[in-house]
């Protein structure tokens, strides 16, 4: 059940969107499609939303092929990153536009609307038109809209891209809850891997119409498969042949093997945690985490010379970058 | 950087001037010679019979032309901004070429089809259906002088609102003519409706087409501008005066419509957010 | 939305999703829209490229080069010339004040502009044969004149240029305006260096579209005009009087000539917009 996609392919000009892409998400999961422009996340969710026609694949929703259905009758909810709104109807009627389709009589449309309305706490608004919402106000009325027709499933393309950063936490926690509480299987997509590690249960890392890696947030930060997955899901640095960390970094005073010497160039406190960036010899930069114990056992100065180890490494084998195991 | 005082007065009384000349004097002078004698003269002209009638032609001519335009517009539109074609350039000069064809040239056009020795004259004869000297050619006339604007209104408007509705209201299970009816057309009505005003305008005011066509027969195939044209040529000023101030009335009716449905129709496609 | 007849911009490609319509209806509405276009349009107009032939291209060489219809030509060619290059100007100078200046009632002035647009040509002939005719309040008497084509064609041609330079002169940056006084040049240099560079697209489109209307127009001249042949009479004149004397084919040359003369201003205005369009 939930939703799988089966060796997509899909072509723009030259461009190639979707690269043998094949996902499994689990009936009532909360996924997030996460990965750079140009990764093929949103040509994947608009596919399985039947709005872009693939080349090749197959997609199944709750177990039966929709791959030819139409985007009308597939019965997913989407959400937009620009909201989409019907700008000439209120807000209970961009709400009731579904059910007004499916010819539900006039009170049934109007109790699941205000139902609708207070879960997304826009009740009260109902009359009004979208354009004296605010861009927070106006994307909960778009998951109500979605919503409204029950859906077997939810997508959401970039749905917080559109706001400031403070709305855009907020309804980061809101959708959270919201998922707790009905159920629906969720996808989203989003190239903000914070946000992403936040909310969703499982992550789906893309780059290029391929599929990196999928899992959990824990599972990507802690055993990423390559270095793309690993930069994009957490800070790295470059040392040597080794990706770190930069709260894995060991700064210590003295020399010794394994260690590269590097200079004190800038120590910055960021709130509680102290980033200081150095120097290698090469001219590469680099950046440790440190918290202010830390930092004051070791009594750095601008223009130090200290000595960077890789406290613990990851490894895999990829192009250039074979890594050597822990310390 | 706005002109120095001199200057701003200079260009000013260029700008005014010009205008006073060419537009509000003209204007104000037909107000003034139809009044000239009072209210009743006009009135008079413009209950006669003819007058009524050509009035009744007139309004024939938009209500046919226009609605056709107007469908035909919306739809092309629809097909030049949401489908590639090979042929869309092609049909979008050709939407131009109207403003391109004096219109005598229409009215010749027009002849030359439907006259007794024209390409479909014989057949039409034969159908019993008369074209020529009749209210089919007129109407046919006014189509043709009319035809782009609709369209040209409506493809900036279909253009700038973006498919995302659309592709919202197929997600919440609407088919292709309710997404049409409930989310496209009400989202494009300020440029359809705009497209609208003018071609209304442009057939209330079609002249030369239908002076050819209509072999101008008082009582039958006037409209309101043969009708002042034949009414001046025939010494009956102040029927061509009345028949002028109420075409100039409409004229003046439509600038206003065009001033406010132009100022909703670009607010309708600079929107953001949405 | 200006009224003005400025070229559609250039279609660009239609996006990959939208209303989906089934693939019969795309291909139904196509169909029908070319059939009306067609019907309307295309035929009429085949009729008369067809018809100018119809007697032979010596027919057609000599229907067109006869001394009426040419003297037609010339007198129609030559007021459009001068009463664009008076557009342009008196047109650029309304823009400006338009946009750039503040006064009580500028609403009701930009709308007056388009008054030649919504006001059927008759009319407008007779408004200004009513002040500048026989009876002229102001003594004023240019009825019958080549003179009174010019006015004629001023009037109906005014909105072209003010609603082609308008846009350009609101959308315009005023910064580099800023930066070339910064750099210490005077109003007018700015004007002539700066501004009007960046106008000239704009007044070149309003003129070649009234020079297209300018051709062809009829109404607004039979009152004021007298039309008398070799003097005052203009082309879309002298066609009427070929078609009322029955030689079709030589009013269907003359046609052919005016036509192609038209399309060739908006195909140049397409091209001009297209320049425009990409820097």
């Amino acid at each position: 059940m939930g939703i799988a996609v089966e060796g997509a392919f899909k072509r723009f000009g030259d461009f190639q969107a979707l690269d043998d892409v094949s996902i499994d998400v689990p009936d009532g999961s909360l996924t997030a499609l996460l990965g750079p422009s140009g990764s093929g996340k949103s040509t994947l969710l608009r596919a399985i939303a039947g709005l872009e026609e693939l080349d090749r694949g197959r997609v199944a929703i709750n177990g039966s092929d929709a791959t030819e259905t139409p985007a009308q009758k597939r019965e997913v909810g989407f959400v937009f990153q620009h909201y989409a709104a019907f700008k000439h109807m209120t807000v209970f009627g961009n709400v009731a536009f579904g059910l007004k389709i499916r010819k539900w009589d006039k009170a049934k449309i109007s109790d699941r609307v205000h139902e609708l309305l207070r879960l997304v706490q826009l009740d009260g608004l109902a009359e009004r038109y979208p354009d004296q919402l605010s861009g927070g106000q106006r994307q909960r009325m778009a998951l109500a809209r979605a919503l409204a027709v029950e859906p077997q499933v939810l997508l959401l393309d970039e749905p917080f891209g559109a706001l400031d950063a403070k709305v855009r936490k907020d309804l980061r926690t809101w959708l959270r809850r919201l998922h707790d509480e009905m159920h629906v299987t969720t996808i989203f997509v989003t190239h903000d891997q914070e946000e992403a590690m936040d909310v969703a249960e499982q992550l789906v890392v893309m780059n290029q119409g391929r599929v990196e890696q999928s899992g959990t947030a824990g599972e990507l930060y802690e055993h990423p498969a390559n270095e793309f997955v690993m930069s994009f899901v957490g800070e790295v640095n470059r040392l040597g042949d080794h990706f770190v960390r930069p709260h894995d970094m060991d700064v210590s005073l003295d020399a010794g093997d394994g260690a590269e010497q590097a200079m004190v160039q800038r120590i910055v406190a960021l709130g509680f945690e102290i980033r200081v960036e150095f120097v290698l010899g090469d001219g590469a930069e680099v950046w440790a985490q440190l918290t202010r114990t830390e930092l004051q056992k070791l009594e750095l100065r601008e223009g130090q010379i200290v000595y960077l180890r890789p406290g613990q490494v990851k490894s895999f084998s990829s192009g250039d970058a074979e890594v050597s195991a822990a310390a | 950087m706005t002109a120095s005082t001199p200057a701003k007065w200079g260009l000013r009384g260029l700008a005014f001037g010009y205008l006073g000349l060419l537009l509000l004097a003209p204007v104000g002078m037909i107000f003034y010679k139809t009044f000239e004698h009072g209210l009743g003269p006009p009135v008079e002209a413009m209950t006669s019979p003819e007058a009524l009638h050509a009035i009744q032609l007139t309004l024939l001519m938009v209500a046919v032309a226009v609605p056709l335009n107007t469908i035909f517009g919306v739809g092309c539109a629809l097909l030049l901004v949401r489908r590639r074609w090979w042929g869309n350039s092609i049909v979008d000069g050709i939407i131009n070429l109207p403003f391109a064809v004096s219109p005598i040239v229409v009215g010749l056009s027009l002849y030359l089809l439907y006259g007794n020795t024209g390409w479909f004259g014989p057949t039409m004869a034969e159908w019993g259906i008369q074209v020529l000297f009749s209210w089919p050619g007129m109407v046919l006339a006014s189509i043709f002088v009319s035809l782009p604007f609709v369209v040209r209104e409506t493809v900036p408007v279909l253009r700038e609102i973006g498919t995302e509705q659309e592709q919202a209201a197929s997600t919440l299970g609407a088919n292709g003519w309710q997404t049409f009816w409930r989310i496209t057309l009400p989202a494009i009505r300020w440029g359809v409706a705009y497209g609208v005003v003018l071609t209304t305008a442009r057939v209330l005011g079609e002249f030369g087409a239908v002076t050819i066509v209509s072999g101008s027969i008082s009582g039958e195939t006037e409209t309101m501008p043969l009708f002042v044209a034949k009414a001046f040529e025939q010494f009956q000023e102040e029927a061509a005066y009345a028949g002028a101030i109420v075409l100039a009335l409409l004229a003046l009716t439509t600038l206003l419509l065009m001033s406010v449905g132009g100022r909703k129709a670009k607010a309708s496609t600079t929107k953001e957010g949405f | 939305m200006d009224a003005h007849p400025a070229s559609t911009p250039p279609v660009s490609a239609a996006p990959r999703a939208g209303i989906r319509l089934p693939g019969v209806g795309v291909g139904l509405g196509r169909g029908l829209v070319v059939l009306y276009l067609s019907l309307m349009v295309m035929l009429p107009l085949a009729a008369v490229v067809d018809a100018s032939l119809s007697k032979g291209l010596d027919a057609f060489w000599s229907a067109v080069t006869g001394d009426q219809a040419l003297a037609a030509l010339k007198l129609t060619v030559v007021c459009s010339l001068i009463v664009v290059a008076i557009n342009a100007l008196f047109g650029t100078i309304i823009a400006w004040v338009l946009v750039r200046d503040e006064f009580p009632g500028k609403g009701a002035v930009n709308a007056l502009i388009d008054l030649p647009f919504a006001l059927p040509t008759i009319v407008a002939g007779l408004t200004l044969l009513t002040l500048y005719g026989a009876k002229s309040p102001i003594g004023l008497d240019v009825a019958g004149t080549r003179v009174a084509i010019v006015v004629a064609l001023c009037f109906i041609t005014l909105p072209f240029v003010v609603r082609s330079v308008q846009p350009l002169l609101m959308e315009m940056d005023r910064e580099m305006e800023e930066a070339s006084t910064s750099l210490g040049a005077g109003g007018f240099t700015t004007f002539r260096r700066i501004i009007f560079p960046n106008l000239l697209p704009g007044i070149v489109a309003g003129v070649m579209l009234a020079f297209a209307r300018a051709l062809g127009e009829y109404g607004s001249l039979i009152l004021i005009t007298g039309n008398l042949p070799f003097d005052t009479e203009v082309s879309s004149v002298f066609i009427r009087s070929q078609i009322e004397s029955g030689n079709t084919a030589g009013a269907a040359a003359v046609s052919v000539v005016l036509l192609a003369l038209s399309v060739l201003m908006l195909i140049a205005v397409g091209i001009v917009a297209h320049r425009g369009a990409r820097r």
